[in-house]
């Protein structure tokens, strides 16, 4: 790679010195990360960017903080001309330090960054054929779904596509072997970016559809920029430089998909059934026949119902399919239900709370326009699950808290999870918190019915999902907390939530009588794998004894908001409580464990009554219409 | 050989020599009938049997005709060349348990609606696999 045209002395910003060249790529790039409104780059999209400088990520974290970017938590033009200037620096080899940037540099190299099709940018030999047609379709991707909510990103296709080769071809983004490494590294790094840059970077950033469009608005995951849709969309960018290959799911997207699964089904371990998933697909407009095609690769089991890892493998291919790539004959090895589940235990630790749940604020909103039209449609299918009751915001709430312990209480998108016990607590605040933002995430809450029996997880390890009543429990609890935006809970919670957990945990009640300390507690105990109920042990017999249905909704609200808050102020809590509750919790989880797996079996067993029924209706009009016939035939 | 799987009209029909068509597509609704036979000829007390596979249909001509019903009235027809003679019954049952495995397979798709065509393609792959092993 070569440095970029020469850079005469010229102007220097923010007393750097910079050459005009230099001041031209950057402030592009800059631009690019940096939606005009804005006056900082969004974190994921610089995220990106530096990810495409293939420098290691402790390379690109020094380097945000030597500019100055974690000081003041958003890179401004100052930190972002600094950074990349460190970029560059360390790509010629120097150390990561003010000095270096002194001299004259050259361009920082960013792989795949086609925006002006410079050598600088670094064809990575290895990634870009595919990435070129990758990234385009990226953006094609993007900005196809960005069509509803905002084409911010569609402007920048065009200036990208004529950089990219033909992004056509379906073959780019089957199995492109793009090096991951940034990704899982840089995701802490990158969330903390901008958003704005991953829009740019979605070209080469061969992540692959999915993380263009849905990138964006799960994308929140860690931009500490709280932008608006312009953000979200970026941030699936970033996601997308966890891996170049369009067929791996970023954080961002897994964490959009999360959050789309819980508004169908609450409980995260549970799974969505067949007419539930039908008809949220069937939102994505895409012709049924492909529809078909995708659950057949999506649903391993063919059990007619969607896992969570399925459920975003099917997510995934949509997105994929909606951004124009073909869809593959066979299910892609990253998209697997054992490789999602794996990768879904990571906890998103990276994001912090409070960046996701800004950030999920606005993503939510984007995410939401897909999914309050899935909700009304979708939600009205789950009502196998026996669970009805919790439906409603309990539903979202127990989910949130029971969901995969990654999740962190954001938004629907931001389902990053950090901390697996903090998770079903943060989860419901999460949703909870979108509430706010957007009702439609409460109406899609409701919908997201009760989880039936979810099957227990690994990534459970709080272990909330696995029965209802946990999520019950953490629903209310979450709710309380929203209610209440309670600051972080007083240090004397932290005891009370890990043994209210374990009796919690088995309630499966849904009581909004969570309250804040209990949320709050449950975050600081998130750390256990149980929701950690605050709530006194008493409240937790109380709430087995109500009916999940009780209006966990409004309180789910405040108690989500406050758990997301108090997550972090929380956690410190929580080593305090483990000890006692250790015991209980193991107890309280297998109760849990049984229950799941006879809530589980209940209902298919229920579903398959009803089948049996159907069927025996069927012969008996078979056997009739025989009857009426034999006297004729037979002679 | 070629399968064609029918409630009473066909679902899914390959073949494989793909001449004489039109010949299988004659012979497999000729056995369709013979398939209602054995099916009311079973009674309604034998339900369990229904889903049976329903042995050898039509040994006449030049092939052999199998045929096997599921509960729901889904029948499965695989018409079989006389001069192939290495199959064996327990193959040919073994290969109506797999396409009734992935029928069912494919009943799970909820975006299936039972009586339409089958277009899945893991149920291509596997048919055909199974139509390789045995030309």
């Amino acid at each position: 790679m070569e440095p970029g045209p020469p850079g005469g002395p010229a102007a220097s910003a923010a007393g750097l010195p910079l050459s005009e060249s230099e001041q031209q790529r950057y402030s592009e790039l800059f631009s690019r990360c940096c939606p005009p409104p804005e006056a900082a780059a969004g974190g994921s999209s610089v995220g990106e960017l530096f990810r495409a400088s293939q420098l290691p990520p402790d390379t690109l974290h020094q380097i945000t903080e030597v500019c100055g970017a974690k000081r003041v938590g958003y890179f401004g033009p100052a930190q972002f001309y600094i950074a990349l200037k460190l970029i560059a620096a360390a790509q010629s080899g120097f150390p990561v330090r003010i000095e270096s940037i002194k001299s004259e540099l050259p361009l920082p190299r960013f792989v795949a960054l086609k925006n002006d099709g410079d050598v600088r940018y670094g064809t990575p030999a290895e990634l870009h054929g595919v990435k070129f047609q990758v990234p385009h379709a990226t953006l094609e991707k993007n900005s196809y779904k960005r069509t509803d909510e905002g084409d911010k990103q569609e402007p920048k296709s065009p200036p990208m596509s004529p950089i990219c080769s033909p992004p056509a071809s379906p073959s780019t983004y089957q199995r492109i072997p793009l090096t991951y490494g940034y990704g899982k590294s840089r995701s802490g790094l990158e969330q903390q970016h901008g958003a704005p840059y991953e829009v740019r970077h979605t070209t080469h950033q061969q992540d692959g559809p999915s993380s263009g469009n849905y990138g964006a608005k799960p994308a929140h995951a860690c931009s500490t920029l709280g932008r608006s849709l312009s953000v979200e969309r970026e941030q699936p960018d970033s996601s997308a430089h966890y891996s170049d290959d369009p067929w791996r799911i970023t954080e961002e997207q897994r964490d959009y998909y999360v959050n789309q699964f819980r508004s169908l089904q609450p409980d995260l371990n549970s799974f969505i059934s067949g007419s539930v998933a039908k008809n949220f697909f069937t939102k994505s407009k895409l012709p049924i026949p492909e529809l078909s095609h995708i659950w057949e690769l999506s649903d391993v089991d063919c059990d007619g119902a969607l896992t969570l890892p399925e459920f975003c493998a099917a997510f995934h291919l949509v997105v994929a399919r909606k951004n124009g790539y073909q869809l593959p004959e066979t299910l892609p090895d990253t998209l697997l239900p054992d490789y999602l589940q794996a990768a879904s235990l990571k906890p998103l630790r990276d994001c912090a709370l409070f960046d996701s749940y800004s950030e999920s604020l606005p993503g939510s909103q984007q995410t939401r326009d897909f999914s309050r039209t899935e909700k009304t449609s979708a939600e009205e299918v789950p009502d196998n699950s026996a669970l009805l009751q919790d439906t409603k915001k309990d539903d979202k709430q127990a989910l949130k808290v029971s969901t995969t312990v990654k999740t962190i209480p954001k938004d629907f998108q931001h389902l990053t999870v950090k901390t697996a016990p903090q998770e079903p607590n943060a989860l419901k605040a999460r949703p909870r918190s979108r509430s706010y933002s957007s009702t439609s995430i409460e109406d899609a809450m409701k919908k997201g019915e009760e989880p039936p029996t979810p099957p227990p997880r690994p990534q459970k390890s709080h272990s909330r999902a696995s029965s209802l009543d946990l999520n019950k429990i953490f629903q209310q609890n979450t709710q309380a907390v929203r209610s209440g935006w309670l600051p972080p809970p007083p240090p004397a919670l932290p005891p009370r939530p890990s043994v209210s957990q374990t009796e919690q945990v088995s309630e499966v009640e849904l009581h909004p009588q969570m309250n804040r300390p209990p949320s709050q507690a449950e975050e600081n105990s998130s750390a256990k794998k149980e929701v950690v109920l605050v709530q006194p042990p008493s409240k937790p017999a109380r709430r087995k004894l109500r009916t999940e249905t009780q209006g966990l909704e409004t309180p789910e609200l405040s108690p989500t908001i406050n758990v997301t808050s108090s997550l972090p102020a929380v956690k410190p809590h929580l080593p305090v409580q483990k000890p006692s509750s250790k015991q209980k919790r193991a107890i309280q989880t297998a109760i849990r464990k049984n229950k799941e797996a006879n809530a589980v079996l209940a209902r298919l067993n229920s579903e398959l009554q009803q089948q049996l029924k159907e069927v025996h209706k069927e012969r008996i009009a078979l056997e009739t219409q025989l009857e009426q016939l034999r006297p004729v035939t037979v002679l | 050989p070629r399968v064609c799987a029918a409630a009473n009209y066909p679902l899914y029909i390959r073949s494989i020599p793909t001449e004489n068509e039109l010949k299988f597509h004659y012979t497999v609704h000729t056995s369709l009938d013979v398939v209602d036979e054995k099916i009311s000829a079973m009674g309604k007390a034998l339900v369990d049997q229904r889903e049976l596979y329903l042995g050898l249909l039509y040994p006449t001509e030049d092939y052999k005709v199998y045929g096997y019903v599921t509960n729901s009235k889904v029948k499965f027809v695989m018409v079989v060349d006389s001069s192939n003679t290495a199959l064996r019954d327990n193959e040919i049952r073994s290969m109506f348990r797999k396409l009734h495995n992935s029928y069912t397979d494919i009943m799970c798709n909820p975006f299936y609606n039972p009586g339409d065509r089958i277009h899945s393609r893991a149920f291509d792959n596997m048919v055909n696999s199974m139509m390789m092993q045995v030309c």
